[in-house]
């Protein structure tokens, strides 16, 4: 298509694909940076894993058997990370028992779970007083083709038998679609999404169509 | 993969033997996908199940199809299967891109389940890019056909009848004479590759493709899905009074979800 100035422009397609064709338009620097960051997800990938589910818990025996959980909150991003900072987490309270390590172009967390709040983590936290409520504080970016791994990993890890499951998350409000402008908005507010199967009374009103949730709150 | 909804009373998992899948391609004004919106409000389809897949972009929303408050708050995903078996009619939706890479693993479990469910044939709605058209392909109709030969063989002849146009194969080399010709559907996705793939494991399949570009596809939706419905005739097309012509246009049921496509209303401050 050709733009304002005249010259020709190849516009982006919402096909996603075509790999030959978009190796042609990357720049050799970009085409280099690109098959770094590759090999390197690929040794990782090969080394048991980009991402790594380590769990501290000592009661209930080994790694392999699956922690009982009736409750799991998950908060993913930094604002609802520091949510749950702020008014849930203490150290009387809540334990840590796990931690995922994981790395990408974005981010990378550690195995430490002696956390900054400016850091990138992903920590496990369980209350005391009933071990089967789990937490999760995800402030790390987790890459779109490693979030299916994620869930794998850590639901993988869980005895799912009614279990329920509250994920927290924040969008920017300028993503939200609306008839009336976001500017008149008054912000922030809160939306939900549901299961069928969860019954329970949900405090907000329901996402509207058209608007959708992405990224690892989705997956 | 597929994953059948649970509809209570310990029913069976649905039965797809003899019907015709439709899905889309994720290509270039992502026509293939509103087109499939349109057959999936129209015929009110019911959703059968989803596609587990690690492949495709996770994304979640409420209903797309919602006509009212009470149907509205059921939840949708990225790759979702509707029925009617009416019409031996299964549809898969998808609504997100591939994951980088992904896109191979997915046309080959897509097309094992074809297999294994025993689906007649497969349709398959996609767009190409307009820009890319040669100098004939600018004339005449935008809609394009392609068949595998075991579908030629069923249905050939129902295209010849209906004067539809077969996508040109272009050059190999473009420029140089005497090349071999290659089939080409640049902004497809995965068009080629589930054609392709369809062809060499002997499975029934028929693309429908509408050149275009990205903006306001849903104009090009309406027209792929009229094409679509010449052939399979999914809807009646009313027969209009005022120039004796038939126009399904106005039949197909726009979803709720095509409400604010292009982003949520204007701040009044801006005039």
């Amino acid at each position: 298509m050709a733009t304002f100035f005249g010259e020709v422009v190849v516009a982006p397609s919402r096909a996603g694909l075509d790999e030959e064709e978009e190796a042609r338009e990357e720049t050799p620097e970009d085409r280099e940076i690109r098959r770094e960051i590759e090999k390197k997800r690929y040794r990782r990938r090969c080394s048991g894993g980009e991402i790594d589910v380590l769990w501290t818990w000592k009661s209930g025996g080994c790694a392999e058997e699956p922690l009982v959980c009736s409750r799991f909150i998950v908060a993913i991003g930094r604002n609802a990370a520091a949510f749950l900072s702020s008014f849930i987490l203490d150290s009387v309270c809540w334990e840590v028992v796990g931690v995922v390590k994981l790395w990408n172009e974005w981010c990378r967390t550690s195995s430490t779970t002696n956390v900054l709040p400016t850091d990138s983590f992903c920590l496990f936290y369980r209350l005391i007083s009933d071990p089967t409520v789990l937490l999760c504080q995800c402030s790390c970016y987790v890459a779109e083709d490693q979030q299916f791994q994620w869930l794998e990993k850590v639901f993988g890890s869980m005895q799912k038998k009614g279990l329920q499951v509250t994920i927290l998350s924040t969008c920017p409000v300028a993503d939200y679609k609306t008839q009336e402008s976001t500017l008149t908005l008054a912000s922030p507010f809160l939306k939900a999404l549901k299961t069928k199967e969860f019954q329970d009374q949900v405090c907000c009103p329901l996402l509207e169509q058209p608007n959708i949730v992405r990224d690892l709150p989705a997956a | 993969m597929f994953i059948p909804c649970d509809r209570g009373g310990g029913s069976a998992a649905p039965d797809f033997k003899g019907f015709t899948l439709l899905t889309p391609a994720v290509s270039v004004g992502n026509v293939g996908q509103l087109a499939i919106d349109l057959v999936i409000s129209t015929l009110d389809m019911t959703k059968v199940g989803y596609f587990y897949t690690d492949c495709l972009v996770p994304m979640v929303g409420n209903n797309p199809y919602a006509t009212a408050e009470e149907n509205s708050t059921e939840l949708s995903i990225n790759a979702e299967v509707y029925s009617l078996p009416s019409k031996k009619l299964v549809v898969l939706q998808i609504r997100s891109p591939f994951i980088k890479n992904k896109y191979r693993p997915f046309c080959e479990t897509l097309l094992s389940w074809v297999k294994s469910s025993k689906c007649a044939r497969v349709v398959l709605l996609s767009s190409s890019h307009a820009y890319q058209r040669d100098d004939e392909q600018l004339l005449g109709t935008p809609l394009r056909y392609l068949l595998t030969p075991d579908m030629e063989k069923a249905v050939g002849g129902r295209m010849q009848e209906l004067n539809w146009k077969e996508m040109e194969k272009v050059a190999a080399y473009p420029g140089i004479s005497d090349t071999d010709k290659v089939l080409h559907v640049p902004g497809g996705g995965i068009t080629k590759l589930l054609f392709t793939e369809s062809y060499s494991k002997g499975i029934q399949m028929a693309v429908l493709l509408k050149f275009c570009s990205e903006g306001d596809n849903i104009p090009d939706a309406f027209v792929l899905a009229n094409y679509l419905n010449e052939w399979l005739q999914l809807i009646k097309s009313e027969v209009s009074t005022s120039n004796n012509s038939t126009d399904p246009s106005s039949q197909w049921k726009i979803p709720s979800s095509w409400r604010l496509l292009f982003g949520s209303g204007l701040p009044p401050a801006l005039f």
